[in-house]
């Protein structure tokens, strides 16, 4: 199964059925699962942070949501996930594509890339770094614990999950 | 026309359309929570400029349900991209108020740029939302509160003198869902 395939098949397994987005190239397979879903409203996003704020809203009238982004799109996200999602009680499924790890041949990305756990941690988010044919399961556990814990869970997959063809 | 007066309309036209009301952090949710107090209301305590956003995720979810959000020029200017996504994806039940008072009034009222030179209803229409309203006084204001779209109502600068909201947060978030979600379990 492709790895795009397999968080896109989480998705599922875990009844999303409402995505915001701001794209990244690893997740462009996914963006077009996930807009081509009928059963999925599905808003691209200017902002990461507007993202929170429409899934917030959608998790308060009933939906299931998800926000796909890469990591540095998460510094965008943190005053809407503290005070917003963690003060409310607020789940979200967060799919990150984490880059500026090993293997990025891009310098700017590897600032967010190092900071994306430590944030995370210090914002007490759990989160889950799947290995190779692992997405699927990650992705439904990651949403059961948000819901559990009522707070935003994230999915980091980073550049060798995706290499994992 | 005191933001007080536009937040009192506001809260009649919901609830006389049975609306969910997402209002603004600051003294904007102080002034609905002393003029009327719903478990309809969200009151946003922090979070600043997400009131639009979290306004239409909610529209797009109950869209047999009419969502009015009250939002601010400075909450507005600090998540802009807003209007670009309201104008694409904005459904019919859907209504962004824009009290407008020129300044950020729960800080100290310094100025925006509202205040000088940006238009934020040509802003709307330049993003694309085909419904902008402009309402500066009571009745025009009553009126474009039936519709969709965004409205910008200019307010005079200025808090009015109310206290802090005591509720909190999950307080506030359990009764508005059971509002929304009558038949389903918070």
């Amino acid at each position: 199964m492709s790895p795009s395939l397999a968080i896109y098949r989480g998705l599922k397994h875990a009844g999303i059925d409402f995505a915001a987005s701001v794209p990244c190239i690893n997740l462009q397979q996914l963006l077009i699962l996930v807009s081509d879903d009928p059963d999925i409203i599905h808003l691209p996003v200017t902002r990461e942070e507007e993202g929170v704020g429409l899934c917030a809203g959608a998790w308060m009238g009933g939906r299931s949501p998800a926000l796909l982004m890469q990591n540095s799109g998460l510094g965008n996200c943190i005053n809407a996930l503290a005070s917003l999602d963690l003060l409310y009680g607020i789940p979200l499924l967060m799919i990150i594509s984490h880059r500026g790890v090993k293997g990025e041949p891009i310098a700017g990305q590897v600032p967010m890339g190092r900071l994306t756990v430590p944030l995370l941690q210090t914002l007490e988010i759990p989160y889950q770094s799947p290995a190779s044919g692992k997405g699927e399961e990650a992705v439904v556990a990651s949403w059961e614990e948000a819901q559990e814990k009522r707070c935003p869970a994230a999915v980091l997959l980073d550049l060798e999950y995706w290499r994992q063809a | 026309m005191k933001r007080i007066e536009a937040i009192s309309i506001a809260a009649g036209a919901a609830q006389e359309q049975n609306a969910l009301l997402i209002s603004n952090i600051g003294y904007p949710s102080r002034e609905l929570y002393s003029v009327c107090d719903r478990p309809e209301n969200f009151y946003m305590l922090g979070s600043m400029g997400m009131a639009s956003s979290i306004g239409l995720g909610l529209a797009l979810a109950r869209p047999e349900r009419k969502v009015i959000v009250l939002d601010g020029d400075g909450s507005v200017l600090m998540n802009l991209g807003t209007l670009a996504t309201i104008a694409l994806h904005g459904p019919k039940n859907y209504l962004l108020v824009i009290l407008d008072n020129c300044s950020y009034g729960s800080t100290g009222s310094q100025p925006t740029c509202t205040c000088y030179c940006t238009d934020l209803a040509a802003i709307a229409r330049g993003a694309g939302v085909r419904k902008v309203e402009e309402a500066n006084d009571p009745e025009p204001l009553a009126q474009a509160l039936k519709g969709q779209g965004v409205v910008v109502a200019k307010v005079e600068a200025g808090n009015a003198p109310v206290p802090i909201i005591d509720l909190g947060p999950k307080e506030i978030i359990r009764r508005f869902i059971r509002s929304v979600q009558p038949a389903e379990p918070s």
